[in-house]
């Protein structure tokens, strides 16, 4: 301990003089050049299919009511022909799992996928971002009308963004309620002015959440509180594909004429343009290696590619590769080989069996469910005539969107009698009476019913005795086994 | 007790709340910068850790801390606006007993116009109106079936409310009366009055007969005498009196159970058997549904 580490004694000799700095930073604005090429031409696509499919979906009629309708007041989910009770959940868990094992698969492929072209995030910041390039220019037009002073023409160019802004994020809110509130109730509303007040809160909130993060927040969002980014060398190993920089081909790089031949010149095919760190939306430089900041866009391959094609050099200088296809000289083919591997299969086995499962499981889901509540306050008690009884309460619960009938039986015990009266039976209801000994329940509802089940007095011992209610559907005949017990005091 | 009303605690409680944020707005401040020597630019804070682990500079962005100063203002403004200092009550007034009287009061002036239907009808009415015992039965369920059943036959020492045998009467409007208000029921001990315990076992004997159960006609016909002692509340008859509550002997519905032995424990011991008041747990308009679906539960035919 006595000897002075010889950093500390090197640290002591440099620092003379200090200065005090901040540990935070001001935001830099980043702003992207616009590009075109293969995987701009892509990402739009993707852009396209899934806000037509937010902005559309809601609209989409099935019969009476909305196709897909999330209705949290009355706690049923409708998804196309299938309604969904709370006790449904389970599906809910099984696409979150199937989600997050499909984001592990292909992030494990191609890196961040998801980023680049899925995520809202990085989907309606490009649409600001287009909006934005629309109306104010490209990069140079735009860095310098921030620059500049305030002038009518710079008012108005930055009146009608945050217009065209904001509208486009009302109707994003707006949408965004209208899965959980019928649309078309939802615009009457809207248009009369008479939205509720949470409905009101809803559309402003997530409306605001949309501005604010894709006009300004953007890539702060990406780097500070995405997880994701976090751990994607956790999920990346040397085979998969990334956006990567040939640095043993781009290096030295340097600026030159397209004429002069680079090989004379000792240069690299890096012509250190720049454009590829002016078209990332995140703003870093995909030249130093593989950064927790970079989502996998591929704007940087693109417009590198054009300006290879212009110096009429090979493209393919920054181009979707893995660090084994750079590091060994991998053909193409040799490179895609490697997807198959174990890391892959294995996330993809996993992935398939529980779609699969989730599959199946709905397909041969029963479209009603039964719950039996068992009276707590009374053990059992003897009836007039005699016998001993245990009351019960069942919840059935129709999953169709037909009026239904179901029968009742119990099974378990010598002699069970079982005793259901529906109390709301319309003798007066053809229809209803077709079904005798049946009890209706009403389309996407739920009911109690109370049951008595009676044993003779004295036919079996004391104690807890296991049984079973068996619930058949009328119409469609399927059936349902609930256990409960019967109790037999002493 | 003390400990809790002196004004030690609040004070305490206030000490804590407003250094705590204090102590946060502080540490932001404090940490917002620090000194490294001007020589270095390999952005590094110049600090030296096991020889040679240097610590980066990566600064957090400037909106993180404006996050955290908003935390700060918001929760000065949230300590003036709630009781979050000791025991001062804040200036909106908020409690979370009127912030529950307020919630009551919102659903009840929801559910109004759905009852405003009901409230015109006579309970003879109401019990045959499906929408009507929908929510009677629901109001049942949710609140009288822990003791009644869920099939409102009740059990030992809790009434069957299906057979048409009332102890306070089966008339719509007794029923309201008996939800709003409960009753007490009181039967005191007989022994004394009745005479020996020979006496009591007759007296069982004669009660049995009147319901025509199984009895010692010999022990009943001897009890039929001691009866007058019971007479005053059951009636000569033993039909009952339902305006005290005294039951019907004769219609063979025990409620504390039947037979011989049950019968002079009751005469032995007395009972009090209580039904609580609902009174203040409903509007008027929903006692009315649940009153009717409870009439319509042995008329409904």
């Amino acid at each position: 301990m006595n000897e002075v580490p010889a950093a500390k004694k090197a640290e002591k000799a440099i620092s003379t003089k200090e200065v005090v700095i901040s540990l935070y930073k001001a935001q830099e604005k980043v702003y992207p050049r616009s590009v075109s090429g293969f995987f701009t031409k892509w990402r739009w696509v993707i852009i396209w299919l899934t806000q037509l499919f937010f902005y559309g979906m809601p609209w989409i009629q099935l019969g009476q009511r909305q196709a897909l309708l999330f209705d949290l007041e009355a706690r049923r989910f409708y998804i196309f022909n299938l309604v969904l009770y709370p006790q449904d959940l389970i599906y809910l868990t099984a696409i979150l799992i199937i989600s997050a094992l499909s984001l592990f698969l292909f992030t494990a492929i191609a890196g961040r996928l998801w980023c680049g072209y899925a995520c809202p995030q990085t989907v309606y910041t490009e649409i600001f971002l287009w909006i934005e390039r629309k109306i104010e220019g490209d990069r140079a037009a735009r860095m310098k009308l921030d620059t500049g002073a305030m002038t009518g023409s710079k008012l108005f160019k930055k009146a009608s963004k945050q217009f065209v802004w904001i509208i486009f994020a009302l109707w994003t809110g707006f949408t965004f309620v209208g899965y959980f509130t019928p649309i078309r109730e939802l615009s009457q509303s809207v248009l009369s002015l008479s939205l509720g007040p949470w409905e009101t809160f809803w559309v402003l909130f997530y409306g605001f959440a949309t501005y604010g993060n894709a006009g300004y927040m953007r890539e702060q969002v990406c780097k500070y509180m995405c997880p994701y980014a976090r751990f994607q060398s956790a999920m990346f190993d040397d085979d998969t594909l990334i956006v990567t920089y040939d640095e043993a081909r781009g290096e030295p790089r340097g600026g030159r004429s397209r004429k002069v031949d680079s090989e004379s010149l000792k240069l690299g095919s890096c012509i250190d343009c720049n454009l590829c760190v002016q078209v990332c939306p995140t703003g870093i430089d995909i030249r130093k290696g593989l950064q927790y900041e970079c989502i996998g866009c591929g704007a940087c391959a693109d417009v590198c590619d054009t300006v290879m094609d212009k110096m009429g050099y090979p493209r393919g200088l920054v181009k979707y590769s893995t660090q084994h296809a750079v590091t060994n000289n991998w053909t193409r083919s040799q490179m895609l080989q490697r997807i198959v591997r174990p890391r892959v299969l294995i996330y993809a086995a996993i992935l398939s069996s529980l779609v699969v499962g989730l599959l199946l499981s709905l397909w041969f889901r029963t479209p009603f469910r039964v719950d039996v509540v068992r009276d707590r306050g009374v053990m059992a008690r003897l009836s007039d005539d005699g016998k001993l009884e245990n009351v019960y309460r069942l919840q059935i619960m129709n999953g169709t969107e037909a009026t239904q009938h179901y029968r009742l039986s119990a099974t378990g015990l010598k002699d069970l009698e079982i005793e259901a009266e529906d109390r709301d039976k319309d003798k007066n209801d053809v229809e209803d009476m077709k079904f005798s000994h049946s009890i209706m329940v009403k389309p996407a509802e739920s009911r109690w019913l109370i049951v008595d089940l009676k044993i003779p007095d004295g036919s079996v011992e004391s104690g807890s005795h296991k049984i079973q209610f068996e619930i058949e559907a009328v119409e469609s005949k399927e059936k349902i086994t609930e256990k409960s017990v019967f109790l037999v005091p002493r | 007790m003390s400990d809790f009303t002196s004004s030690f605690w609040p004070m305490f409680i206030t000490v804590i709340a407003l250094g705590g944020i204090l102590g946060c707005a502080l540490l932001l401040w404090l940490s917002s910068k620090i000194k490294v020597a001007s020589s270095r630019d390999d952005n590094t804070s110049g600090h030296v850790w096991d020889e040679n682990i240097r610590e980066m500079n990566n600064p957090l962005p400037r909106w993180w801390v404006w996050m955290f100063i908003l935390t700060i203002v918001f929760s000065l403004f949230y300590l003036v606006a709630y009781p979050g200092l000791g025991s001062y009550a804040g200036k909106l007034g908020w409690t979370e007993v009127n912030q529950y009287e307020k919630e009551v009061a919102t659903a009840n002036k929801a559910l109004e116009p759905l009852y405003a239907r009901f409230v015109a009808m006579k309970a003879e009415d109401l019990a045959s109106d499906k929408e009507a015992r929908a929510i009677g039965e629901r109001l049942f369920m949710n609140n009288c079936a822990q003791c009644h059943g869920s099939d409102a036959k009740g059990s030992r020492g809790f009434p069957n409310l299906t057979d048409n045998d009332w102890l306070y009467g089966g008339s719509p409007e007794k029923i309201l009366e008996t939800i709003t208000g409960g009753r007490i029921g009181m039967m005191p001990p007989m022994a004394a009055v009745v005479g020996t315990e020979e006496d009591v076992k007759n007296v069982a004997n004669y009660v049995l007969s009147l319901s025509g159960s199984m009895n010692d006609s010999g022990r009943a016909g001897l009890g039929k005498e001691k009866f007058t002692a019971c007479a005053a509340c059951h009636g000569p008859e033993g039909k009952g009196n339902q305006d005290i509550g005294a039951p019907n002997l004769t219609d063979n519905i025990w409620l504390h159970g039947a037979g011989e032995a049950a019968i002079i424990k009751r005469v032995n011991e007395g009972k009090t058997n209580q039904m609580p008041a609902w009174g203040e747990k409903f509007t008027p308009a929903q006692l009315q549904v649940l009153a009717a679906y409870v009439w319509g539960l042995s008329n409904n035919k």
